[in-house]
């Protein structure tokens, strides 16, 4: 396959960035897009340019370290699938794509396709979490959990935060994330304790880290590698209101 | 003299270890632990390396005991340590079940499938231990499977007779994960932990012959600076990208590992790594990693080759009496479950007979037409919808329709950095974790054991044992001019700037491809003395080409990720060279190390236990020069060594 690329170069975080087109003649149907860029900085390195950074690392859909915009679509056109499970054969001979980083106010771009999504972890550590020391657990089968929770739980957990949700949003909001910590945890019984601290402290972490409110879009549930329904939002909503509510009565 | 003419230097003794009866020996060993006073923990600092399930459930214990604690990762964040992908579950003898499960059968069962390789002691402890990693994983939320009663659920798993194995889907390394990195972010924001993502070691410091700190590379500015502690912990992983092609992260290496090895911690067992039957096979020359396909395919699946060679057929229009399922007719008993070196190796002389399938013939199907005829579509569906759906979107290929096509690849390294029972390497101060270490699986990994290690190690054992060295060293502060620190400082300066300043012909890419094609010829799943011979006089010409004529573009003071990988490539060459000395000089078959010259008549491992019951724990002595090896002799109390039978 003959393919043209225009990717967008940065140099560092002070940079404006522009895109800039490079050809690879010799990509394979089988190959992932992250091979077709190893491709193509193997040629760059070669030819004395520097190779495209890109943020990457398991290449089978579950770290969320790949975070690119592929024809505008974050981690490209295929349905539940992160860039480094899209197989060029998704694409056609003599296409032209383009690939930006994952934009948002939140994501300050690092260099060329790499940006920092920091403000995530800070997010979990403002309350995405169940206060456990090691040590103090009771004997797992101490509390029954209904399956239907466990499953809905699960759903919601399998969040890779990988940040296409944000990319997504015409707000830049991190909402679905958000909301995917918050099902997880408050589906849990063991997560029943800290409900209303921590779906407080993580709201507010959200908004002081830069992300937009959510306008109920849904565009963010589509672009998501791991299909988080947008349900978890409604959870989001509803346990942040019941927790304000509590608060004022509290005080 | 050359590298293969190791010498012999004084036996390697496990000083920490307990003895009396083996159920007794852990809660001994923590009682004569020393303790720290709670008031002196919080002026004691720990340098955590890695924030995998080892590293992360580590620095999170650590600070939730009072310990100051710096924690490194080379990724954007800690969640997404390699173990993140571990997919098929985690072993506890819990007896839930009531299938007759215990402490000691696991026990047992993992001394035995280590090959009698691994130390009783330290398995005996694992097995104690993993009854507490469920209730502790449980207790933070980590959703696992459960029944419709509410309880959990469980599965057999590689073989194993009883079902042990807790699971999240096939997301369970995820899972546990995730709870471990929350637990850290819990310390984060507590003050206990200083988080230190896209930072990489580069190198060790070594004072007054005490692990004192780590000199760290910055990967956004390029920054090199020295971080100093009372103790250093590596929890960076396995070494398994030596062969280029494995299942591990791109950017899983043994830098960290190696530098400390260079500083004086031995290496143990670096030979011993792990082949999994179930990869996808490689489609082409730009193939970059390998993705595993859940083991536990193998409980429904069937695996077989045409009988004739070069029957290059649709596999469906293939008659079964032109099919050769070649496990179920090798090891009636175990048929496809048989474990994973077995089902590796026999994979591998198929093809090798040229009876392999797909691109290259370097691949055996995994038919599912037997039990989607028995069980139906949907059944099918819901027991591995994902996996399936994953195989269709690498390979393009339906499994409903056409058997899958699988073939062996890199997975998991046993070897690692020689710890005693508490442990500490060979160098006081470094301590070693999870897959980093050699303690506790032999020969072979048993499937699912390894989160339970990570776990173990992390949560309970190193929390408990790092106390008795913090409590007995006592260490004043290390000055930063000291000259270890500054030479430490110095050397990472001089390696990065040798790696700028060469500007050959060659990217790095180019070389790791060669030496890993190298080490999968001749050090993969079947070794021989003319072969690994041949790689020990390769390998060090290739080193030689890498430091004269590799190309590593831009500059040391920014992201630069071709320099990352550069320093990465120039570890494994030296790394590579012992695995290929440890594999030669080992001259028996043990679990993933077949060499062909012991096997039994029937072409199965031969272990050599008369000569060859110890591990192997390696000194440095310089790069390309011969090392020392040091023996540990293992002792079977409790597990009486026996050939491994499956037929």
């Amino acid at each position: 396959m003959r393919l043209h690329l225009k990717v967008w170069r940065q140099r560092d975080a002070d940079d404006r960035g522009a895109m800039a087109s490079y050809d690879v003649d010799d990509a394979s149907p089988d190959m992932s897009f992250l091979e077709l860029l190893d491709v193509l900085n193997e040629k760059l390195t070669v030819e004395g340019e520097e190779p495209v950074a890109f943020d990457h690392d398991c290449r089978e859909g579950i770290c969320g370290a790949c975070s690119m915009v592929i024809d505008g679509q974050p981690h490209g056109p295929e349905k539940a699938t992160t860039t480094c499970q899209l197989h060029m054969r998704h694409f056609s001979d003599g296409d032209t794509i383009t690939v930006e980083p994952f934009r948002a106010g939140a994501f300050p771009v690092v260099k060329d396709l790499v940006v920092d999504r920091g403000a995530f972890d800070r997010i979990i550590a403002a309350g995405g979490y169940i206060s456990a020391p090691t040590g103090s657990a009771p004997d797992a089968h101490a509390v029954p959990v209904p399956k239907d929770q466990a499953d809905r739980a699960f759903t919601a957990a399998a969040c890779i935060g990988c940040g296409a949700c944000v990319a997504a949003c015409p707000n830049g909001s991190a909402s679905l994330f958000l909301g995917a910590k918050i099902t997880h945890l408050g589906e849990l019984p063991q997560g029943q304790p800290e409900r209303n601290s921590r779906v407080l402290a993580m709201v507010d972490e959200h908004d002081a880290a830069g992300f937009g409110g959510c306008t109920n879009t849904g565009e963010c549930a589509v672009a998501c590698p791991k299909e988080i329904p947008l349900d978890v939002i409604s959870q989001l909503n509803r346990d942040y209101l019941a927790a304000r509510k509590a608060r004022r009565r509290s005080a | 003299m050359s590298y293969a003419d190791f010498t012999l230097g004084a036996p390697v003794a496990d000083a920490a270890a307990p003895d009396g009866p083996i159920e007794t020996r852990w809660e001994r060993r923590r009682f004569g632990v020393k303790l720290v006073n709670p008031a002196n923990k919080r002026k004691m600092h720990v340098i955590v390396v890695g924030t995998g399930l080892a590293g992360g459930s580590a620095s999170a214990t650590l600070a939730e005991l009072g310990y100051r604690v710096s924690s490194f990762c080379y990724q954007d964040s800690p969640r997404r340590a390699h173990s993140i992908a571990a997919q098929g579950g985690i072993n506890a003898a819990k007896n839930y079940r009531n299938d007759g499960d215990s402490v000691h059968r696991l026990f047992y069962d993992t001394v035995k499938g280590g090959d009698f390789r691994a130390r009783e002691s330290n398995v005996h402890r694992l097995a104690e231990i993993s009854r507490q990693i469920i209730d502790q994983c449980v207790a933070q939320g980590v959703p696992f499977a459960r029944e419709y009663g509410g309880l959990l659920d469980n599965r057999s798993f590689g073989g194993a007779q009883v079902s042990r194995t807790f699971y999240a889907r096939g997301q369970t390394g995820q899972q546990l994960l995730l709870g471990a990195y929350q637990a850290l972010e819990r310390q984060v924001d507590a003050g206990g932990v200083t988080m230190y993502p896209r930072h990489e070691m580069l190198e060790l410091i070594v004072v007054d012959g005490h692990a004192r700190g780590i000199v760290a590379r910055d990967l956004i500015t390029g920054e090199t600076r020295s971080h100093l502690a009372d103790a250093v912990v590596l929890a960076s992983g396995g070494y398994g990208n030596v062969f280029f092609l494995s299942t591990n992260a791109k950017g899983c290496n043994v830098t960290a590992s190696w530098r400390a090895h260079r500083k004086g911690a031995l290496f143990a067992n670096p030979c011993f790594t792990q082949i999994h039957p179930t990869c996808i096979p490689v489609s082409g020359d730009h193939q970059s990693k390998l993705t595993l396909m859940s083991e536990s395919l193998r409980n429904d699946g069937r695996v077989w080759v045409p009988e004739r060679k070069g029957d290059d057929r649709d596999p469906n229009l293939i008659p079964e009496a032109e099919r050769d399922y070649f496990l179920e007719r090798q090891y009636p008993a175990f048929g496809n479950l048989v474990p994973r070196d077995i089902a590796s190796r026999a994979a591998k002389n198929v093809c090798d007979e040229g009876r392999g399938v797909g691109p290259g013939g370097l691949g055996v199907f995994l038919d599912f037409a037997e039990v989607i005829g028995r069980l139906g579509r949907p059944a099918v569906e819901a027991k591995y919808g994902n996996l399936f759906q994953m195989y269709q979107r690498i390979t393009g290929e339906d499994p409903y329709q056409v058997p899958m096509r699988i073939y062996p690849a890199v997975h998991y390294t046993m070897g690692g950095l020689w710890v005693d029972y508490d442990l500490q390497s060979t160098i006081p101060g470094l301590f070693v974790v999870g897959e980093a270490n050699f303690s506790d699986h032999g020969a072979n990994r048993l499937g699912a054991s390894a989160l339970m290690q990570g776990l173990a190690d992390g949560y309970f054992v190193l929390p408990s044992t790092i106390g008795d060295y913090l409590a007995t060293a006592k260490h004043e502060p290390v000055d930063p001019d000291h000259p270890a620190v500054r030479a430490a400082e110095d050397d990472v300066a001089q390696r990065i700037d040798t790696l700028l300043s060469i500007r050959g012909t060659r990217t790095v890419d180019s070389f790791h491809r060669e030496l890993g094609h190298l080490m999968w010829e001749h050090c993969g799943m079947e070794r021989t003395e003319a072969g690994l011979r041949k790689a020990l006089d390769r390998i060090p010409e290739l080193r030689k080409e890498f430091w004269e004529t590799v190309l590593v573009p831009g500059t040391g003071v920014e992201l630069n990720q071709s320099l990352e990988r550069a320093g990465r490539v120039g570890d494994f060459f030296e790394l590579a060279e012992l695995m290929c000395l440890d594999a030669l000089h080992r001259n028996e078959s043990c679990g993933g190390h077949f060499r062909a010259e012991s096997q039994t008549p029937d072409g199965e491992a031969a272990r050599d236990d008369e000569n060859f019951s110890y591990a192997a724990a390696w000194e440095f002595t310089g790069r390309g020069e011969a090392p020392v090896l040091h023996k540990e002799d293992l002792t079977f109390e409790y597990v009486a060594p026996t050939q491994r039978s499956y037929k």
